[in-house]
């Protein structure tokens, strides 16, 4: 039952580089909770976030039994429980922020929605599998995904969580057009979404939803929310210059000028304290994970399963290019996490799974199935 | 394994994979590009502005909206106090700064440091409030050292103030420091930690609209922490103005006349369900909750057997007593078991299977028809109807007239009451309901609850021919320029179950129970004005079976509640009143002065003259009225 190629196919080379960004997640979560904080020993939310980085690589290693072709088989299933969860939490939800989001089990608080983007993208990855064609998926292929992708957005959108929801259908944009469709289709799509762009605004987006988007086209506008975060994130980011200030010395972390320096605003920790070179080698690493993810995706001999590589990095590749944007001033300040540099449980564990499935299909290459 | 899939095309995956390549290229591309341009070319700008650390947001406050009385007398406005705050980084060495300070302003060092420690470490930059609210010697004092005190900010803030203390606190109202969890909730965007929301009464029914929005500057200063550019600043929206129905003058008679005694006074404008009066004795000074109310004081509130922090006219369930009998009138009417010239007699007491229920009065009513039992409060007569009636059709005409639920007063914390029926007593006690019970149900005794509102509200119905309308405390909400920004309609509920016909023998009853010569409450009488009302003195009762009726003595002892409910002018109501006075013992001597006294002030009748002379008129009204 057990094939030995499966260890000889063990990617070594990708644990690396997730080891490698978790090492750094943890410095600059360490510099983010220590600075300027004048508790003694070692902050909670450090070890917090170190205890869920061990358990990801438990993850990792346990979902590596299954052969990823399973997903396949079982993708409605997964879909269905996901969804199920992410309507519980209209139910049962824990608000936080503003938004319910949260669904308490026990002594873990999770985030549905979390887990919905993996499913989203195995269930996507299964349905276009054996649709996929040199001409490129027509209308009549789309109805199927498209219902997939929009039951959990609206839910998303319903708790309120903006970010996520639209974070969800930029992953499943991508997966579609990496699918490819029909010209006839994108032109048509594009059109669509030009006129439906000026619909939303004036409809569908709730006051402060507008305002944050306005307020990213013009953080003046409000001096003394966004804008000041975005102007303070921009200063301990420039600041940082070449080769920053050193471990624990940066000023603008110390004086806790953001709310969310050890979750989403982090990377400006890092940049204050390690300058451009610091920064440059993260981006490296993130730059080397996503080719190595697609490189997986191209070396599988299995259609399920090069979509479902490549959808995987698309998940980790928005993250990456929302927060960094956002942290830079690029990009309207949502709520996206760093994969593997921000604080929090949940963001971890999914991204986690996602590199999972990744190493999954990497051991798995040979097998056609 | 798996599902058969046909293969796919490896050059197809490939040439997919190097669109996507390049879109990462580029977008990466770009990130590094801002990257460069933040810490290489303004690099040196952005490191000279995080070593001076010089922008800081300071907030402006919104001012909470003001509160008018129905005649724009101001009854809650804001006035300046000055906070003392401190930004730790200007004020090194913090300990000997905050020291020097302590001894120029006299209080405890601990106590100010204790303020510091609170605000935890993402205050270094940020002022953090060392002390609210200090005197006028403080400030002088602080302002004329302010060289020897680096880092030592005096704050102007708005900060509530309630003109007449005491006065309607229940119904304004109080504030309270919000605490992390409503700041979680995302109810309250508009507020910050360490701001005042309401916590009582239309200042918390109406906290969205009172509240405003904080503005704030993002200011640059110097390294002492001064100001030295303001660069942008969003201006504060102050809340919007309440503009209350309640009438002060009146409320402040009424709060006068309850005195010393526990007890409530609703009065509603009978035309549209405005609330003229709503007091509640013993009250509290709200200026106290201002800046956290002391811990002392606290206790001795909530303490007080008096219960100062319940508004009793919402929150207090008493059993309706004989004010219930208007009810008992209506449902006997209706359900035809009665009409205008049915009577029975009343010999004292009224036999029931081997058990006599006693009318309060010893000789007993003789002969009575429905008007007179009203006027003289006949126990006899409706121990007859309610038994005829039952206990569940008595509930019905009860609900309708909107008793055992609340009015929907926008104030929080308003009671149900209580109005017992067959199936409820099977649920609540597991046993069936006695005939006997009945009886004492349709004298508003026994289970029966209802709230002072909600009798203010039933009798103002009577008064208007049966309209109930929802009491409306706020008549309109402006914007700080004075623009109406809602105004609150009056709002019809429903109507009393009665007919117009039936309706007026009922008015008769009530006319008579003040202008007959045999009236509960004939001595409140008013020259050349006529007042309807129903007395009541309720048991305070005990629920054990055997100390229903037997026990008067017993009874009397306990210090009955004393209601009187009413409305003037009786064949074209401006006004109506409810007055419950806790152990006032009767109806008639306690609570029906109280509403004389009111009813008079509100129509601007002057009492003075005509007390003298009420002997003689009232007896000679007398003569004229007795049928």
């Amino acid at each position: 039952m057990f094939d030995r190629r499966l260890i000889e196919n063990f990617d070594w080379g990708f644990l690396g580089i997730i080891f490698m960004i978790c090492a750094v997640g943890l410095l600059v979560l360490y510099s983010a909770v220590t600075a300027g904080h004048d508790g003694t020993g070692i902050h909670v939310l450090f070890k917090k976030q170190a205890i869920w980085m061990g358990a990801g690589f438990f993850i990792i290693m346990v979902s590596l039994v299954v052969d990823f072709r399973e997903f396949d088989t079982l993708n409605l299933f997964i879909y269905t429980l996901c969804v199920g969860l992410l309507a519980s939490t209209y139910f049962f939800g824990q608000v936080g922020g503003g938004s319910r989001r949260w669904l308490v089990l026990g002594v873990i608080r999770m985030q549905p929605s979390e887990l919905m983007k993996i499913s989203l993208i195995i269930s996507l990855a299964s349905a276009y599998s054996d649709k996929v064609s040199e001409e490129g998926l027509g209308f009549r292929n789309l109805i199927k995904p498209a219902v997939l992708c929009f039951i959990p957005f609206g839910l998303i959108v319903n708790q309120p969580d903006l970010g996520t929801g639209l974070l969800l259908l930029l992953i499943a944009g991508s997966i579609t057009l990496f699918a490819k469709v029909e010209k006839k289709v994108f032109f048509t799509f594009a059109g669509l979404g030009l006129a439906v762009v000026p619909l939303v605004w004036f409809f569908g987006l709730k006051e402060y939803q507008k305002g944050r988007i306005l307020t990213f086209l013009d953080p003046d506008r409000d001096p003394l929310g966004a804008g000041y975060h975005i102007i303070q994130s921009k200063i301990a980011i420039g600041s940082g210059m070449l080769t920053g200030k050193g471990f624990l010395q940066g000023t603008q972390n110390a004086l806790s000028f953001l709310p969310e320096q050890h979750t989403d605003f982090i990377l400006s920790v890092l940049a204050e304290e390690w300058g451009l070179l610091g920064c440059s080698f993260l981006i490296l690493l993130y730059f080397v994970l996503l080719f190595w993810g697609l490189n997986i995706a191209y070396g599988c001999r299995n259609m399920f399963g090069s979509i479902l590589a490549f959808g995987v990095t698309a998940m980790i590749f928005w993250q990456i290019f929302i927060n960094i944007g956002m942290v830079m001033g690029l990009m309207p300040v949502v709520g996206v996490p760093l994969p593997l540099i921000s604080y929090g449980g949940s963001s971890v564990v999914t991204n986690m799974v996602g590199f999972g499935i990744l190493m999954n299909i990497s051991m798995r290459k040979f097998t056609k199935g | 394994m798996g599902r058969v899939k046909k293969n796919p095309n490896r050059d197809w995956v490939k040439q997919r994979l190097i669109g996507a390549s390049l879109c990462i290229l580029a977008v990466f591309f770009l990130l590094f590009l801002r990257l460069m341009y933040l810490q290489i070319i303004k690099g040196e700008e952005y490191r000279r502005l995080s070593k001076t650390n010089c922008v800081r947001l300071k907030s402006i406050k919104s001012s909470r909206g003001l509160i008018y009385d129905r005649n724009h007398k101001l009854l809650v406005d804001n006035r300046p106090a000055f906070d003392l705050t401190i930004v730790l980084e200007d004020a090194k060495p913090v300990k000997e700064t905050v020291s020097r300070l302590a001894l120029f302003i006299d209080e405890p060092f601990e106590d100010l440091m204790d303020n510091i420690e609170k605000a935890g470490r993402s205050a270094f930059y940020k002022p953090v409030t060392l002390m609210e609210d200090i005197s006028r010697d403080q400030l002088a004092i602080v302002a004329s050292h302010k060289f020897d005190l680096p880092g030592i900010y005096i704050d102007i803030e708005p900060t509530r103030h309630y003109i007449h203390p005491k006065t309607a606190a229940h119904l304004l109202g109080y504030l309270g420091e919000i605490n992390r969890k409503e700041l979680a909730s995302g109810k309250y965007p508009n507020v910050r930690t360490g701001d005042s929301i309401g916590r009582y009464g239309v200042e918390k029914s109406f906290e969205s609209f009172l509240h405003g929005k904080r503005g704030g500057r993002q200011v640059e200063v110097d390294v002492n922490g001064r100001i030295i550019k303001i660069l942008k600043t969003v201006a504060p929206v102050p809340g919007n103005d309440l503009h209350l129905t309640l009438d002060l003058d009146l409320q402040r008679r009424a709060e006068e006349l309850l005195g010393e005694h526990d007890g409530s006074v609703v009065g509603i404008d009978p035309n549209n369900g405005d609330v003229l009066v709503m007091a509640s004795a013993p009250s509290f000074d709200q200026n106290d909750f201002i800046g956290g109310i002391s811990n002392t004081k606290w206790r001795a509130l909530m303490g007080d057997p008096g219960r100062p922090m319940n508004n009793k006219a919402i929150q207090a369930e008493y059993p309706p007593a004989s004010t219930y009998k208007i009810v008992t009138a209506m449902a006997g009417l209706e359900e035809q078991v009665i009409d205008r010239t049915t009577t029975f007699y009343c010999p004292g007491f009224y036999k029931f299977g081997n058990r006599r229920y006693h009318c309060w009065s010893k000789y007993g009513h003789g002969e009575i028809n429905v008007v007179d039992a009203l006027a003289q409060s006949c126990d006899v007569f409706f121990y007859m109807t309610g038994e005829k009636l039952g206990v569940d059709a008595l509930a019905q005409y009860a609900a309708g007239s909107g008793l055992g639920r609340p009015t929907g007063i926008r104030l929080d914390h308003e009671r149900d009451g209580l109005i017992p029926t067959a199936a409820w007593k099977k649920k609540r006690f597991k046993e069936s309901w006695q005939a006997g019970e009945t009886l004492s149900i349709s004298i508003g005794q026994g289970f029966n609850l209802v709230t002072p509102l909600q009798m203010a509200v039933l009798i103002a119905a009577v008064g208007n021919g049966g309209t109930v309308y929802k009491p409306r405390v706020v008549r309109k909400i402006t914007d700080a320029r004075g623009n109406t920004i809602q105004g609150v309609e009056p709002e019809i509920t429903g109507g009393l179950p009665v007919s117009k016909k039936n309706l007026e023998l009922v008015r008769q009853g009530l006319f008579k129970v003040v202008g007959g010569n045999r009236g509960t409450a004939r001595r409140i009488r008013i020259q050349g004005l006529t007042i309807a009302g129903k007395t009541g003195t309720a048991q305070v009762f005990s629920r054990k079976a055997g100390e229903k009726f037997e026990n008067e003595k017993l009874i009397r002892t306990l210090q009955d509640h004393a209601w009187f409910v009413s409305y003037a002018p009786a064949e074209n109501p401006q006004i109506a009143l409810a007055v419950m006075i806790e152990h006032g013992e009767h109806g008639s001597t306690t609570a029906a002065p109280v509403a004389r006294a009111l009813i008079a002030a509100y129509l601007g009748i002057d009492l003075e003259g005509e007390n003298q002379t009420q002997a003689q008129t009232s007896a000679g009204q007398a003569t004229e009225t007795v049928d």
